[in-house]
């Protein structure tokens, strides 16, 4: 077996994957705290707790080796190539973490006067204008804390939009092939989803739109290049069908990173665009979150905005937050957003300027493109359209030896890559969804389609190499059905 | 590269691209900056900015300044962690994976409640959140909040009702002995913070009590840090917790990112909002860690989805189990009693004062609590910042907010509360 991808993590000992709990002894503990030094009070009887929570007592050694022993059975972008589809883990850059930790960014209290935020209000200003440019866009709100908060906040604003119309209308237009928050962000909003198929070509069939397409329709939620990794070439006919109607269109802006700098939503009819900040961005994902979803909309819908709005006082230079927003849709965070990771997609933007945020793109879209070509004989395409800056391949033709796109990815695992998205887009069978990004060097791709075409040799020599796999992790494949069945949900 | 794929130029990958879309022109935005003129630039931003070590710390509302030990983010700052996707392959993941059980385990021993989610995005969203379960479940419509409840969850349940279809009922603070009717059979939630958006604590159990009538879900704000020393939810009568988790290790980045929580009991478990983690077994019968009861999520069930949420706060949350781990139930009830002791003795000192008095005299409080000073507000606000104190919000129009944390001593409330004297005289 050759091991050609980033070192492969030793299983290393069992007794290393303890929990917290069982690392515990009584007595022992970490914290310190300064003496009291005011008289004590006590919590009267009716509030105080009786039984203190088990929480684990455990020395600060305890600690520090615990979550050690789990950042090195973790794997991130600084680990390897991770090119999972529809995610964009581009590398973090490092700076952007070191200026978010700056105590003048990170050690603000939300309720401060706005006098003692300037600085925390210019970036946010001048984020607010960069992002208008790339998108075309008129206005952008922060506060939504990922995208899918950014979709349903983009759908609250559709709704305010034709409330004040006069007509809420009643439904909204998605592809079959989007992602799954948009559908349950519609349910979320009130309006109802209405299906619209692919064609033979991966892209929204125009003909079933126009047959969808009435006045009750409220909008199109699309993404473009599409979840499929394709560019929507019919978008003026799909947006001249929507506004012929009076509808909106909304641009999830998944996929943003394959055409920044080159088209922007704004040019193509899109009235509401959502950005998720760790996609194009750069932010890093934590794992799971935080996020940020900042929403870009057109001067139209500009009064429905989330409130406060930001603005700036042209006479004395002084930015602050506009409380008076009679038509806003209201608060969809509890504050400003996700400021902290906004910091860092500052640095990004104004890291990288017009030049490098075009050359993001672009190199996102030749790597892909590249990466295809170096295995689309053995994991065809699903559609012959030129990908963008993903693609979605099927492990179809490995299913007469018995193989799946899930062992392919896990074989992938013991060949040391981060395996690309399997099953994802539902619309193709065996799909495996593979999203290399801009950072990524020709030797890295060459190496990970070498492993890709060894692994379907594989196949056929020896499956049960597949169906094995991963033997290098410090788990082996999981019992998914029964987790959800015998429910271990706490120690 | 571009030979490979039978290309000239970068341009041949976006011919396709239909000619009236295309920009035609360069973005208009400055050309990038090398590291050192952006670390530059930033520190120029930062520098335009009073930060909260700049100021004595008195403000609350939603965001304290609790000392963040220095592990919490030497472990929770790991690139191998922070640099992850959402943990869809478990065996790259069981990092992620096990520090969010446990994050669950210990909200569970918090809270006195059965189970929690992975995290949510802060606590007004997580309220939100909690609403949507409840009326669910009790396939009702109406939703009535205490108006003791921070403004800004109220005003979350606002924006988020216009689309779920409901508008919360603000029920009246203090509540009143025999108060209104809040178990009517078209009731879906009843919702208290306790302790307050004043700082009080509430009567939770007999408004619970009153709410349980015909089976509404009872649903408690609260704070993650009060409850070394204060009766955990599941004990007063809660069906639902939810709480800003911000205090548990994050830092206050001018609101945001933070951390919702949500804890409920198991009957709820399939309408959780999320990713949850559960337990299993490898191949080998080895134990090892899962997103589970996928089928309530939105890449599963779609529009019948139990929430739209993808990306949540796992970072924050994996750094709020490090705190916890470092706290331990020993420092968790110190902590409570610090805050608890520091903050009735403030209040205390300014109820002395002749310029200002008490919103709630007698009431009894635990991290913050209301001052209503003889002058306007916004002006003792004013005056104590060019004294190097910060507090508030301001509240009801009248109030100002004082938070007292654990990492106050008595000669800064001391050196305050005189400020305070002149601000408000």
């Amino acid at each position: 077996m050759s091991n050609i991808g980033a070192p492969v993590r030793s299983r290393g000992p069992v007794v290393a994957l303890r929990t917290l709990k069982e690392r515990a002894r009584p007595g022992r503990r970490a914290w310190t705290l300064p003496e009291l030094d005011v008289p004590s009070s006590d919590i009267s009887e009716q509030h105080r707790r009786a039984t203190p929570p088990d929480l684990p007592q455990v020395s600060e050694v305890d600690v520090v080796r615990h979550f050690t022993r789990l950042s090195q059975i973790n794997y991130g972008v600084d680990t390897g190539f991770y090119p999972l589809g529809s995610c964009s883990m581009k590398y973090n850059p490092k700076v952007a973490e070191a200026v978010a930790a700056l105590p003048g960014f990170q050690r603000l209290h939300p309720h401060q006067p706005e006098e003692t935020v300037q600085g925390a209000l210019e970036l946010l200003w001048r984020l607010e204008q960069a992002l208008c440019e790339v998108t075309g866009m008129a206005r952008v709100t922060f506060q939504p804390p990922a995208g899918a908060s950014g979709e349903l906040t983009g759908l609250l604003l559709m709704r305010a939009f034709h409330t004040k119309n006069g007509d809420p209308r009643s439904k909204v237009i998605i592809p079959d092939s989007a992602h799954g928050t948009n559908p349950a962000s519609v349910a979320l909003s009130g309006y109802r989803v209405v299906q619209v198929p692919s064609d033979g070509r991966g892209l929204v069939d125009l003909a079933a739109l126009e047959r969808l397409v009435d006045t009750d329709v409220a909008g199109l939620m699309l993404t473009n290049p599409n979840t499929l990794g394709l560019f929507e070439e019919e978008i003026g006919g799909i947006a001249a069908a929507l506004h012929r109607v009076g509808a909106l269109l909304y641009y999830d802006g998944a996929n943003l990173n394959a055409i920044m700098g080159r088209v922007r939503p704004g040019d193509m009819g899109f009235d509401i665009v959502h950005m998720n900040t760790h996609k194009t961005f750069a932010t890093p994902h934590g794992g799971g979150g935080p996020g940020a979803g900042p929403v870009g909309v057109s001067a139209r819908l500009e009064p429905f905005l989330p409130a406060p709005v930001l603005a700036l006082d042209e006479d004395n230079g002084r930015y602050f937050w506009d409380q008076d927003r009679p038509d806003s849709i209201g608060q969809v965070h509890g504050f400003y957003g996700n400021f902290g990771v906004l910091v860092r997609a500052f640095a990004y933007v104004f890291g990288h300027g017009r030049e490098g945020l075009r050359e993001a793109g672009e190199r996102a879209v030749l790597n892909a493109n590249y990466l295809a070509c170096l295995v689309q004989d053995v994991y065809p395409l699903a559609y012959p359209g030129r990908p963008m800056h993903e693609f979605v391949a099927t492990a179809k033709p490995l299913r007469r030896f018995g193989v799946r796109a899930m062992d392919v990815a896990k074989r992938m695992i013991d060949l040391g890559f981060h395996p690309s998205t399997v099953y994802f887009p539902l619309v193709v069978e065996e799909a495996m969804m593979v999203e290399p990004t801009e950072t990524e060097t020709k030797e890295t791709l060459d190496a990970f389609a070498e492993a890709m075409r060894q692994v379907a040799a594989e196949a056929e020599k020896d499956p049960e190499l597949l169906h094995e796999a991963p033997v290098t992790t410090p788990v082996r494949r999981l019992d998914e059905a029964k987790a959800a069945r015998d429910l271990r949900l706490r120690w | 590269m571009l030979a490979a794929c039978g290309l000239s130029s970068i341009d041949d990958l976006f011919a396709h691209l239909p000619e009236h879309v295309r920009l035609g022109r360069e973005l208009a935005i400055a050309p990038g900056l090398s590291e050192m003129e952006l670390v530059g630039e930033l520190r120029r931003l930062a520098g335009r900015n009073r930060h909260a070590d700049e100021f004595v710390c008195f403000a609350g509302g939603g965001a304290y300044d609790h000392y963040v030990p220095a592990l919490v983010w030497a472990l929770a700052g790991r690139s191998e962690l922070y640099t992850s996707y959402t943990p869809y392959q478990p065996e790259l993941s069981q990092g992620v994976l096990q520090a969010l059980f446990e994050y669950q385990s210990m909200v569970c021993e918090l809270t006195a409640l059965e189970v929690s989610n992975a995290s949510l995005y802060d606590g007004p969203t997580a309220l939100v959140e909690a609403v949507h379960m409840a009326r669910a479940a009790t396939g009702r419509g109406r939703v009535f909040v205490s108006g003791s409840v921070d403004p800004r969850y109220v005003a979350a349940l606002e924006a988020y009702g216009r689309g779920a279809g409901y508008r919360p009922e603000v029920f009246p603070f203090p509540y009143p002995a025999g108060g209104p009717d809040l178990g009517g059979a078209d009731v879906a939630a009843v919702i208290v913070q306790h302790p307050d958006f004043h700082g009080l604590l509430e009567p939770v159990r007999e408004i619970f009590e009153a709410a349980r009538g015909q089976g509404s879900r009872t649903i408690q704000i609260f704070d993650p840090l009060s409850l070394g020393v204060l009766a955990p939810p599941g004990e007063l009568g809660a069906d639902i917790a939810v709480a800003e988790g911000q205090v548990l290790g994050n830092h206050l980045n001018y609101g945001g990112p933070y951390l919702g929580i949500i804890a409920a009991r198991m009957q709820d478990v399939r309408r959780m909002p999320g990713r949850i983690v559960g337990e299993t077994t490898d191949v080998d019968g080895q134990a090892g860690y899962v997103l589970t009861l996928q089928a309530r999520e939105q890449h599963i069930r779609r529009e019948k989805a139990t929430s739209n949420i993808c990306t949540n706060q796992t970072l924050m949350a994996v750094a709020a189990t490090v705190y916890l781990a470092w706290l331990g139930p020993g420092g968790l009830a110190e902590l409570g009693r610090q805050c608890a002791a520091k903050t009735r003795y403030t209040a205390e000192r300014l109820g002395d004062l002749s310029s200002a008095e008490l919103m709630w005299p007698g009431g009894e409080i635990f991290k913050e609590f209301v001052v209503v000073p003889r002058r306007e507000p916004a002006d003792v606000q004013r005056r104590l910042l060019d004294e190097g104190f910060l507090c508030g919000p301001i509240v009801d129009g009248r109030g100002l907010l004082v938070s007292v944390t654990e990492r106050r001593t008595r000669e800064e409330i001391d050196r305050f509360v005189k400020s305070f004297e002149e601000a408000s005289s």
